[in-house]
């Protein structure tokens, strides 16, 4: 496997390709912009001080580097040596708030005085409407309306910030939806608006940018655990909905052929039901929102209706690289139920007093099913993309508590 | 010579400009589609673009959007919207007929086997618009074997480089987008849009047709100014959905795209 890791990090191509998966499908009125973002995010690269910029903001305004916290009670509970990459520590809750900050810097590098974003959980349009408001820019985020309501906390968040959030009706009126609209106004207001994309999804060039955002978990990850441990996990584990918390966690460590890397899908009410969001364990090739990968589709290339109790990871598409890994064997893809997830959840509550995110519980659910496999020598990151606060509807209603 | 290419050189040595006009396959029902094409043709439209419906039209505002979601309510399938096609085929030998979709659709049904059954059912090109020059390769090269056309889009943001690739890749017409924005009724027409018309001519001599916004006569009259023809849908979709339990829908309908066709002359 070695030999073959040494490409990963060279992707994708400059059409934006990771194999057969990813590209550009979008109507014409885009390509310029996605030609500008693409000019734009590689001057920045080469720049020095572009770079300073947001590493200063990630340090004072985000609050990294986030801890790699030994998890001491779980890992007496499994007999592994399990780590959390402490990204619900982030100011903001989780993740989504490094990727949203890179590509603010970059909104002004091109002079967009106007920034729309897409949200499914609400942590990226939270993570969005904090970095607009730091910047004074004028931000309206899309949220489906099923979703508003399932993460009503992280609405009136994005409001107080002053954000506009623009509920979505259409088709399942969740983040598919959500992201659709945010679609339809980038392509009307192209010229003045800087459309920020909350996980590694999209046409070229956003799945490589938002990986490379969030790959500051990975790369502070791998030198923290090489101070803890002296040595690299075993396994890195992360939830998957676009996947971009898992990206950013895996990408340092893809040349790392004995790490094993775990993306977790939402199984939903089972992947025998219909009702789940598993389109790398359960679907096929596909084109949703501007890229190739694998899909969640009818007999007749209809994207299909998604169910998951995590509003994040409910969603037919994923990023085009996790497919492309999928397919070259680079990473195992796993889905949980949200029964599963309801349990990582509490255990997690109940062992290390961490409330973490419905979406980062299929990640700690999967250590159930690794259960067998574990060896107190055994070491694992999961990544713990957010905290909870959001879900406590949903989880109080799931778990009767009232 | 394509058919659309033949019908818009006929166009253009009678010095008339070409009204094209969009319906959504299936929506209110498959019969009525069939009929409606047919009653356009004889109130004059010089092609006929046919939605098949996709369940995530991104560059498309409600109204087709709505339209599509109708559809596929109805049990609308790519292979039945062929099916539409092949019946439409059978009333108007004629008529320049072009199938609209997106990519994945066709994707999934299998791009060789798509274009197969679609020239078969007697479909002469396709607009498919998520998918620009870059990704269109392979498409390109089926549609090439089949003898069908590809038309690509432009719009307002396209640069010189991109003129150029889409003109020279865009089989019977290049199809301009007015504006910067999604299908749907706008009131004005943009004060740009001559100028970008006018841009692209001096790169091509195909026929340059503008869409996206154009309901009424006087928006054809003023278009057909500099343009070579116009593309009218959203406005068509939402009277046929209107009038849909109107008997006297397909007069209505004929009266309505006689008026644009007019305004072509
Ligand atoms: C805490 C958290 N984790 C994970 C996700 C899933 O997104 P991704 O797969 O891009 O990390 C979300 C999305 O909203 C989230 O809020």
């Amino acid at each position: 496997m070695t030999t073959a890791t040494a490409e990963y990090a060279l992707l994708p191509d400059e059409r934006g390709r990771f194999g057969v998966y990813g590209g550009r499908f979008v109507p014409e009125t885009l390509i310029p912009a996605l030609d500008e973002l693409t000019l734009a995010y590689a001057a920045a690269q080469q720049d020095p001080a572009f770079q300073k910029e947001l590493d200063g903001h990630l340090k004072d305004y985000v609050g990294r580097a986030t801890p790699l916290y030994y998890a001491e009670r779980l890992s007496d509970e499994y007999g592994a040596k399990i780590y959390l990459k402490r990204e619900d520590l982030c100011h903001t809750g989780a993740h989504k708030i490094n990727n949203a900050l890179g590509q603010i810097l970059l909104a002004r590098r091109m002079g967009k005085p106007r920034i729309i974003a897409e949200t499914g959980a609400g942590q990226h349009g939270v993570a969005v409407a904090t970095v607009c408001a730091r910047f004074g820019v004028e931000c309206e985020v899309y949220m489906g309306e099923e979703d508003t309501q399932r993460q009503a906390l992280n609405v009136a968040r994005m409001k107080l910030l002053g954000a506009r959030v623009i509920p979505v009706t259409s088709g399942t009126a969740t983040l598919k939806d959500a992201t659709n609209e945010a679609i339809r106004d980038w392509v009307t207001n192209v010229r003045n608006t800087h459309y920020i994309i909350g996980s590694v999804v999209g046409p070229h060039p956003y799945p490589m940018i938002v990986r490379d955002f969030q790959s500051v978990i990975g790369r502070e990850a791998r030198v923290q655990i090489l101070e803890k441990e002296g040595r690299l996990p075993d396994y890195v584990i992360a939830c998957v909905g676009g996947g971009s918390n898992a990206m950013g966690i895996f990408y340092p460590f893809l040349n790392d052929g004995a790490v094993n890397l775990l993306g977790v899908e939402a199984a939903g009410e089972g992947l025998n039901s219909g009702k789940h969001c598993a389109p790398l364990t359960a679907g096929t090739l596909g084109v949703l929102h501007g890229s190739a990968s694998y899909l969640m589709q009818d007999s007749d290339g209809q994207v299909a209706v998604t169910h998951s109790i995590s509003a994040g990871l409910d969603y037919p598409g994923v990023g085009p690289e996790h497919a492309w890994m999928k397919d070259a064997g680079r990473a195992k893809y796993v889905s949980i139920t949200d029964n599963e997830a309801l349990e990582g959840l509490q255990k997690l509550a109940h062992r290390e007093g961490i409330i973490c995110a419905l979406e980062t519980a299929h990640a700690v659910a999967y250590l159930e099913k690794m259960r067998p496999q574990l060896t107190p020598e055994t070491i694992l990151i999961i990544n713990c993309s957010g905290r909870g606060d959001k879900d406590m509807n949903t989880v109080v209603q799931s778990l009767e508590l009232t | 010579m394509s058919r659309l290419s033949e019908h818009f050189a006929a166009l253009r040595s009678r010095n008339e400009k070409a009204l094209v006009c969009f319906v959504t396959a299936g929506d209110p029902n498959p019969d009525a589609t069939v009929a409606l094409v047919e009653t356009l043709a004889k109130a004059g439209a010089d092609c006929v673009e046919i939605g098949i419906p996709f369940s995530d039209p991104l560059a498309d505002g409600p109204s087709i959007q709505a339209s599509s979601q109708r559809a596929l309510e109805q049990g609308m399938t790519v292979r039945k919207s062929l099916e539409v096609i092949r019946r439409i085929r059978a009333r108007v030998p004629d008529l320049p007929l072009i199938p609209m979709t997106y990519y994945n659709p066709i994707r999934h049904f299998g791009l060789t086997e798509y274009a197969r059954q679609a020239k078969e059912a007697g479909a002469d090109g396709h607009i498919v618009t998520d998918l620009t020059p870059e990704e269109a390769e392979e498409w390109k090269r089926i549609c090439i074997a089949e003898g069908l056309d590809t038309i690509f889009l432009l719009a307002p943001t396209s640069t010189t480089a991109r003129i150029e690739i889409v003109t020279a890749l865009s089989d019977g017409f290049v199809y301009c987008v007015s504006r910067t924005g999604v299908t749907g009724l706008r009131d004005d027409i943009p004060a740009e849009l001559r100028d970008v018309v006018t841009n692209i001519k001096a790169y091509t001599d195909k026929p340059v047709f503008v869409g996206f916004g154009i309901s009424r006569p006087e928006h054809v009259e003023r278009i057909v100014a500099f343009a070579d023809g116009v593309v009218v849908g959203t406005s068509l979709v939402n009277l046929i959905h209107k009038e849909r339990d109107n008997p006297d829908l397909l007069e209505i309908v004929y009266q309505y795209v006689a008026s644009l066709k007019a305004a072509t002359r």
